[in-house]
């Protein structure tokens, strides 16, 4: 009888968890993306848009944060971060190689996210 | 024992340990290690920087235990060293010195970043030419030239790259308003105060309003009753004894419904005849002008709506001295005019912005209006009656993201006319119109320095026909602070010729229309292409902000309804355009912040209008080729209290302006062939007492010119040679005004 209850439960537990991860296609994500200036700005947007599924990105230079529309069952939040990790461009979730980051022009040396 | 032995042993440990170095670490207060900082014993030069994770070794001093730890951007702390191991928690300063950095706003902003060739002209750029309604709100923009229809009616007409209004999409929020019956005096309908802002797009702008414009848009917004001040009056008067008074009363009902009445009264009472040719210089006349908009703002569910209610009356009185318009009335007593219009309209929108998508909305506006003019020119009459509906549904969205935009909906028009002409004939034109069209426009904006618009609509209408309208514009940024734009498009209309040409019933011109097998008067529907390419740089001159602008446009008619009042001084022809008609318009702009709250603006601008005509391929009449713009502005710092100064003066220089052919006429009511070129001067001063109160006078035409012969044959204004069509400047002198604005916010 218990055993009967548990599964019970655990599965509309679970069902639940589902219907709270099913994936929406215009969801609202936010995350830190280290960068100093609107040369920045621009190398930041473009990656961002470069990720299929990224509907509206807009990066903030005054708090460093980057406001994002994605379509979630086309990419994720982490998806976006690595794209713009790549350009050099340090994120809460992924980090940028050293060496792309030296690249960047002198203004764009923004302080690396540790 | 053992543990006296184990406390010996850990003292004298304690001991040597103390004899060496203080070993630690600096963080922030997230507990992250800070590379570099500067570790130093107080009031020495003893001292090391932390390494990478934030350790630092430092010897003990002989001469203090205080050790001051320091981090750019963090508060520096001094501290006393009690033990070997220390570990410094260092605050970060929040409080780094504030900056203000103040830039005052230009009255008129060219955008860098717009894909169209748009500027915006703020209340600030408004606010210089005090007086009084839209049509003279022009006068201090370079990109729109005002000038007089007639020497009779008092009425100001616009045109931009060398063509008049009805070229020109006049639109009150996107819905447009000076079109048809009102092409004439619409714009004088509009009372300056309503209005919040203009946007004047040079060229063939968007496809969403519609296909007529040709030459350009200007849309202007009414303020906002959500953001309005309490209360607002403005009264004026002028030497010519125009009184003018504004009123708008604004209640906010609750955070989300607002509404604002707007009162507008004017009255010309002075009978003036400075320039003695028995004509009153200007029309005497009155308005009533009623406006109550109601805002509701739902801001969480993404709901604006706006909601506008009108009512106006004006009546006017032009002619000569002694016309009494109750004996004298549509007799040959005495030369004399009426115009009297009334009009109603009731517009609505709504828009919807998706709460979870701000990218995405709908709009619906609709607009119903009435238009009644009732007039006569000495013998001849005009009555039109325009009744119309007009209904727009907009849906925005993007296509994968935000870099590619569209703009997509369906339009529809309904024009009721009641059209009556009494000139050498007697004919009704009352018809009605109706079209609806689709349309679809792409932005792509590549977030860095390319976006292109390109558009199109396909309408359908029943004069008209079916017909397809495209318009392109592409934005370029070369380098820092340029901007390089192209256009292209088409656009189509149809010429509501008496409306539009009404300056030539104060004449004793002969109407003909020489065409009978098209739809709109017999004509064709006109037809025309506008090409443009501008160039904006900004730059620092001797460290003062600047900006050139070039502007080069063409517009290429493929079918126009020719107004030929070149074959004879005693006829107009109206036709469908047999041969080449354009109009080519290049314009150089220069503006530069002399000083902080100096500013100087100059163009030039060179016209190449040429129609051809029955007699001949000519340059329009009334245009000249050459013109000069010059406007200085300058304005104190604003004290405490909100006072302060603004001088404001404009110089426009016009050349030499071909004149319609007087050559036939008798010697006396020849006018020759060109006019002679003339600059009028404008100047206005503006003392803000406080933020409640302040007061302007202005002078117009300070340099006093006046063209004498503005009515030919005006002794005998019923005699064949009459016409006060041919205005080439300004038939009256110099005018002063004074006015005042009273807020309560």
């Amino acid at each position: 009888m218990n055993k009967i209850v548990v599964i019970i439960l655990s599965s509309l537990f679970s069902l639940t968890m589902v219907a709270q991860e099913k994936k929406s296609k215009n969801t609202k994500v936010e995350f830190k993306v280290a960068g100093n200036c609107e040369m920045c700005e621009k190398r930041v947007e473009k990656a961002a848009f470069s990720v299929k599924g990224v509907k509206s990105a807009e990066w903030h230079a005054d708090h460093g944060d980057i406001h994002l529309i994605i379509n979630e069952t086309k990419c994720s939040a982490k998806d976006v971060a690595k794209a713009i990790a790549a350009v050099g461009h340090d994120t809460e979730f992924e980090k940028a190689k050293d060496e792309v980051y030296n690249k960047l022009h002198s203004c764009c040396n923004y302080e690396r996210i540790e | 024992m053992f543990k006296n032995i184990a406390f010996l042993l850990f003292f004298v440990s304690q001991f040597i340990y103390s004899q060496e170095t203080i070993k630690g670490i600096v963080t922030d207060e997230n507990n992250q290690p800070l590379l570099g900082a500067n570790v130093f014993w107080f009031n020495t030069s003893i001292g090391t920087t932390t390494d990478e994770n934030g350790n630092f070794s430092i010897k003990k001093s002989p001469e203090t235990t205080f050790l001051v730890v320091s981090y750019i951007g963090f508060e520096t702390k001094k501290i006393e060293i009690t033990s070997n191991t220390i570990s410094v928690v260092l605050k970060e300063v929040n409080t780094l010195k504030e900056v203000t950095i103040t830039k005052t706003k230009k009255g008129t902003e060219h955008s860098l970043y717009k894909v169209q060739n748009v500027q915006v002209m703020g209340q600030k750029e408004l606010l210089k030419a005090a007086c009084c309604n839209l049509s003279e709100s022009f006068s201090t923009n370079p990109s729109i030239d005002v000038n007089f229809s007639d020497a009779v009616t008092g009425n100001r007409q616009i045109k931009m790259l060398g063509l008049t209004s009805p070229y020109i999409l006049i639109a009150e929020e996107n819905i447009p308003s000076v079109r048809g019956a009102s092409q004439a005096y619409g714009l004088s309908f509009v009372p300056g105060t309503w209005v919040e802002s203009i946007q004047i797009t040079k060229g063939a702008g968007s496809v969403i309003n519609g296909y007529e414009s040709i030459s350009g848009q200007i849309n202007y917004e009414v303020l906002k009753p959500s953001n309005d001040i309490p209360f607002f009056l403005n009264a004026y008067a002028s030497q010519d004894e125009r009184y003018e008074i504004n009123t708008h009363f604004n209640n906010k009902f609750s955070d989300k419904l607002s509404s604002t009445l707007f009162l507008h009264g004017n009255t010309r009472v002075g009978k003036n005849d400075m320039n003695d040719d028995g004509f009153l210089d200007g029309p005497i006349g009155k308005q009533v002008n009623i406006l109550n908009r109601w805002q509701y703002n739902d801001a969480e569910n993404g709901i604006v709506s706006f909601l506008n209610v009108r009512y106006m009356n004006d009546k006017k009185q032009a002619g000569e001295m002694d016309f009494n318009t109750d004996n004298d009335r549509l007799t040959m007593n005495a030369w004399g005019s009426e115009i009297n219009t009334e009009k109603i309209e009731i517009s609505n929108k709504i828009g919807y912005v998706f709460p979870d998508i701000p990218y995405q909305s709908f709009g619906f506006q609709n607009s119903f209006q009435s238009h009644k003019q009732d007039s006569y020119f000495g013998l001849s009459q005009y009555d039109i009656h325009q009744k119309s509906f007009y209904s727009n549904l907009l849906f925005n969205s993007i296509i994968n993201n935000t870099k590619n935009k569209f703009t997509t909906g369906l339009n529809f028009t309904y024009d009721d006319y009641n059209e009556f002409v009494a000139v050498n004939f007697n004919r009704d034109f009352s018809r009605i119109d109706n079209s609806v069209g689709a349309f679809f426009e792409y932005t792509y904006d590549n977030t860095d320095n390319f976006s292109l618009v390109a558009g199109a609509r396909v309408d359908n209408h029943n004069r008209l026909g079916t017909f397809i309208t495209p318009r392109l514009h592409i934005r370029y940024n070369p380098w820092k602070e340029a901007v390089i734009r192209a256009s292209a498009g088409r656009g189509k209309r149809a010429a509501n010729i008496f409306a539009e040409n009404q300056q030539l019933f104060a004449s004793n011109r002969n109407f003909s229309i020489l065409n009978n097998d098209g739809k709109l008067y017999g004509l064709n529907p006109e037809i025309a292409w506008n090409y443009g390419l501008s160039f904006i740089q900004k730059f620092k001159l001797a460290g003062k902000d600047a900006e050139v602008i070039l502007d080069y446009y063409r517009t290429d008619f493929k079918n126009q309804a020719v107004v030929d009042v070149d074959a004879s001084p005693q006829q107009v022809l109206f036709y469908n355009l047999e041969g080449k008609s354009f109009a080519n318009s290049f314009q150089a702009e220069f503006n530069i912040e002399v000083i902080r709250h100096l500013n100087f603006k100059t163009s030039y601008k060179y016209y190449d209008v040429q129609t051809q005509f029955q007699t001949d391929q000519l340059q329009k009449a009334l245009q000249a080729k050459h013109r000069f713009f010059a406007n200085v502005a300058y304005e104190t710092h604003i004290k405490d209290k909100g006072q302060q100064w603004k001088f404001d003066v404009t110089y426009n220089w016009l050349g030499e302006q071909r004149l319609p052919s007087t050559a036939s006429n008798p010697s006396m009511y020849q006018l020759g062939e060109y006019a002679p070129a003339f600059a009028v001067i404008n100047a206005q001063i503006t003392r803000t007492f406080s933020s409640t109160l302040e007061l302007y006078v202005g002078g117009e035409n300070m340099g006093n010119f006046k063209q004498n012969n503005g009515i030919v044959q005006n002794e005998n204004p019923f005699g064949t040679y009459f016409d006060s069509s041919m205005i080439y400047g300004l038939t009256f002198g110099a005018m002063y005004y004074a006015g005042l604005r009273f807020k309560i916010k």
